[in-house]
């Protein structure tokens, strides 16, 4: 099959691009050099609707599907990788409010979201637990019509910018409960609970302006309305939003690989050496070549995975492990190519590439690492025999 | 206040190609032509602010309709678009019949035309149209908005000491500038609504304009000849260092007369 974007999707994603390359590109390396949290590209995506996407049309969303959602994410990370992050997080931070939250709740907290008045995080991550997620720590326990959550959250992203985080705790301690995949629950956690706060900020390799910090949580008190879905539900949750949200970070690494394939044949077609462009010597028209061919497989097979998980296949766990193992890979090895085409000018910050390829890296890690991507492909290819 | 802007869908600047008939070749895209999105601009804000509508009407190929799509993006209520194979060819003349009719069959308070187009820069359609109709006609405004007891229009005309202040009752026909304000982006939700939008597709017979009065066959005007401009003459770069330099190019320049 084929995916054959629509009219209405064709005219986003050009809108977003156009918006891209005007209002977010020059900003770009001053958001990379002062890792500052871009408020004004918050302000920006929430004046053109963008953040808008991914919410119901009820709730003033624009009810934009997953594709269509991961067709914005693309084109703002063709020039600012953080930027893009700001559209994915607007996704993952709302899914499990999405997948599992009532519609009161919807009504509740979706309209400041999709106005982006109100930024979310997802709060999984601990220091202990990374990709063993069973492992959380953190964990609820009941007072009254409320939960006091106690323990500290890490690498979350924005967690320091957002308003409402989807907090991921225990709230069972029983073996059979651990066993059962039963022993956890999530919370909407909001930014001005007392006992909750932000802690330490990281120094990263790359995405350097998307804020990610340790979050603590000393007794929190949050209302048992703030629960979404089951007592118990949690890892369920957790693992159904990851389907949904893999798809966003593929999304950012074909755009990081796009953006960069398009530095290096800008590059390559002004650079002379030897009496001629250097795209002209072949070994570098080769190196164009594979770049532009594999950042459109891996966007050929993130465009098949939105249509499959929206869809509702039964495989879409797979579909979007493999995306996003796809992109990450195909991001960082085209980066790293973009740098080589532009040699010594790559390597420092004249050029963008070199930025490119730090952001690239997170692409591997963060919502699940390459090699809990391939796990997951690798365990249903053995369980479907193919 | 119920404003008409005319839309030119111009072949994509920087795209731009004759044609083997001379003529501007209008099959590689098309978009709105750019003064005319800064007289969007100051209608959607002009009716933002004071009520009422726009309505973009444009003349061209079938393809001109995605030219409307941005400026319906952008907020305007709705659009026409005069369409009709023997329409090819037609001059400025017969465009500002064309366009004429086609007013006369919308209510309006005022009709906004952009000073020149990308493609062809003749300029005399808005004047044209405004003596066709009979209108008022208020041309480079820099700035538009309603006298003070709601029934005129002023506008300011930059000149070289300053503006001048037109005003003119309203129906009128203004000739707006790229000073009036840069065109806003559309947002992602004015893209979506703006797909339901009507688009209203004019025929000459809808019009009740003979298809023999208009088109290349009649045309008063021709193209005789066209070439491209010669290669220019190579530059004079100075590359000493800034106090050398600034000295050379002012020497450049003052013996050139230009300071």
């Amino acid at each position: 099959m084929t995916v054959r974007l629509t009219p209405d999707q064709v005219a986003l994603r050009d809108a977003v691009r156009e918006l891209a390359d005007a209002k977010i590109a020059p900003r770009a390396a001053d958001i990379d050099t002062s890792g500052e949290f871009p408020w004004d590209v918050v302000k920006l995506l929430a004046d053109h609707d963008v953040l808008a996407l991914p919410f119901p049309v009820v709730d003033g969303g624009l009810g934009g599907d997953l594709l269509t959602v991961c067709l914005a994410i693309e084109q703002i990370s063709r020039v600012c990788a953080t930027s893009g992050l700001i559209v994915a997080i607007q996704e993952l931070g709302s899914l499990p409010l999405m997948l599992a939250g009532t519609p009161e709740q919807h009504r509740r907290w979706f309209p400041d979201m999709a106005a982006g008045r109100a930024l979310p995080a997802f709060a999984l991550t601990e220091a202990a637990a990374g990709s063993d997620v069973a492992e959380i720590r953190t964990k609820a326990t009941r007072d009254g019509d409320a939960w006091r959550l106690d323990g500290a959250k890490r690498f979350i992203t924005q967690g320091s910018v957002a308003n409402l985080v989807a907090v991921f705790v225990r709230t069972d301690e029983s073996p059979e409960a651990r066993r059962s995949r039963r022993h956890l629950s999530c919370f909407i956690v909001e930014r001005d609970t007392p006992g909750f706060s932000a802690g330490k900020v990281e120094h990263k390799m790359g995405i350097r302006g998307s804020p990610t910090a340790e979050l603590h949580f000393d007794g929190a008190r949050v209302p048992d309305a703030n629960r979404i879905g089951e007592v118990g539900e949690g890892f369920s949750i957790a693992m159904r939003t990851l389907d949904r949200s893999r798809p966003g970070i593929a999304a950012q690494a074909v755009g990081i690989a796009q953006g960069a394939t398009e530095v290096a044949a800008k590059y390559a077609a002004e650079r002379r050496q030897f009496g001629r462009p250097i795209g002209d010597h072949q070994m570098i028209t080769a190196m164009l070549a594979d770049m532009a061919t594999r950042t459109e497989a891996a966007r050929q097979l993130l465009y098949t995975a939105c249509d499959e998980v929206t869809a509702g296949s039964p495989t879409a766990s797979r579909w979007s492990a493999m995306c996003k193992l796809m992109a990450g890979d195909t991001a960082m090895a085209v980066t790293t190519d973009a740098v080589q085409v532009l040699g010594g000018y790559g390597y420092v910050t004249d050029y963008p590439v070199e930025r490119m390829m730090r952001d690239a890296k997170i692409t591997q890690l963060y919502e699940g690492t390459q090699q809990i991507q391939r796990l997951v492909v690798g365990r249903d290819v053995l369980a479907r025999g193919g | 206040m119920r404003i008409v802007v005319l839309v030119k869908a111009v072949p994509i600047v920087g795209n731009e190609r004759l044609g083997d008939d001379r003529r501007v070749d209008r099959a590689n895209g098309l978009e709105a032509n750019g003064n005319d999105e800064y007289t969007m601009e100051a209608a959607l804000k002009l009716t933002e602010a004071h009520g009422g509508e726009v309505t973009l009407l444009t003349m061209g190929p079938a393809a001109a309709a995605e030219a409307l799509r941005k400026g319906l993006a952008m907020g305007a209520a709705r659009a026409v678009h005069v369409s009709d194979p023997a329409l090819a060819g037609s001059d400025a003349r017969t465009t500002a019949t064309v366009l004429a009719a086609a007013i006369r069959r919308l209510e309006y308070d005022l009709v906004f035309a952009g000073a020149d187009t990308s493609d062809g820069l003749g300029g005399v359609v808005a004047p044209w149209l405004a003596a066709l109709l009979g209108l008022p006609y208020l041309s480079y405004g820099s700035r538009i908005e309603p006298g003070p007891d709601g029934t005129t229009i002023q506008v300011r005309r930059l000149g070289a000491r300053g503006y001048d202040l037109l005003e003119a009752p309203m129906p009128a026909l203004v000739m707006g500038t790229q000073v009036l304000g840069e065109p806003r982006y559309p947002s992602l939700r004015g893209i979506m609504q703006a797909r339901t939008k009507e688009i209203a597709t004019w025929s000459l017979a809808d019009l009740g304009i003979p298809a023999e009065t208009v088109g290349a066959g009649v045309a008063g005007s021709r193209v005789t000849s066209t070439a491209l401009p010669p290669p220019r003459a190579g530059a004079t770069v100075v590359r000493e260092a800034p106090d050398v330099a600034v000295a050379r190019v002012i020497d450049f320049l003052a013996a050139r007369r230009l300071i």
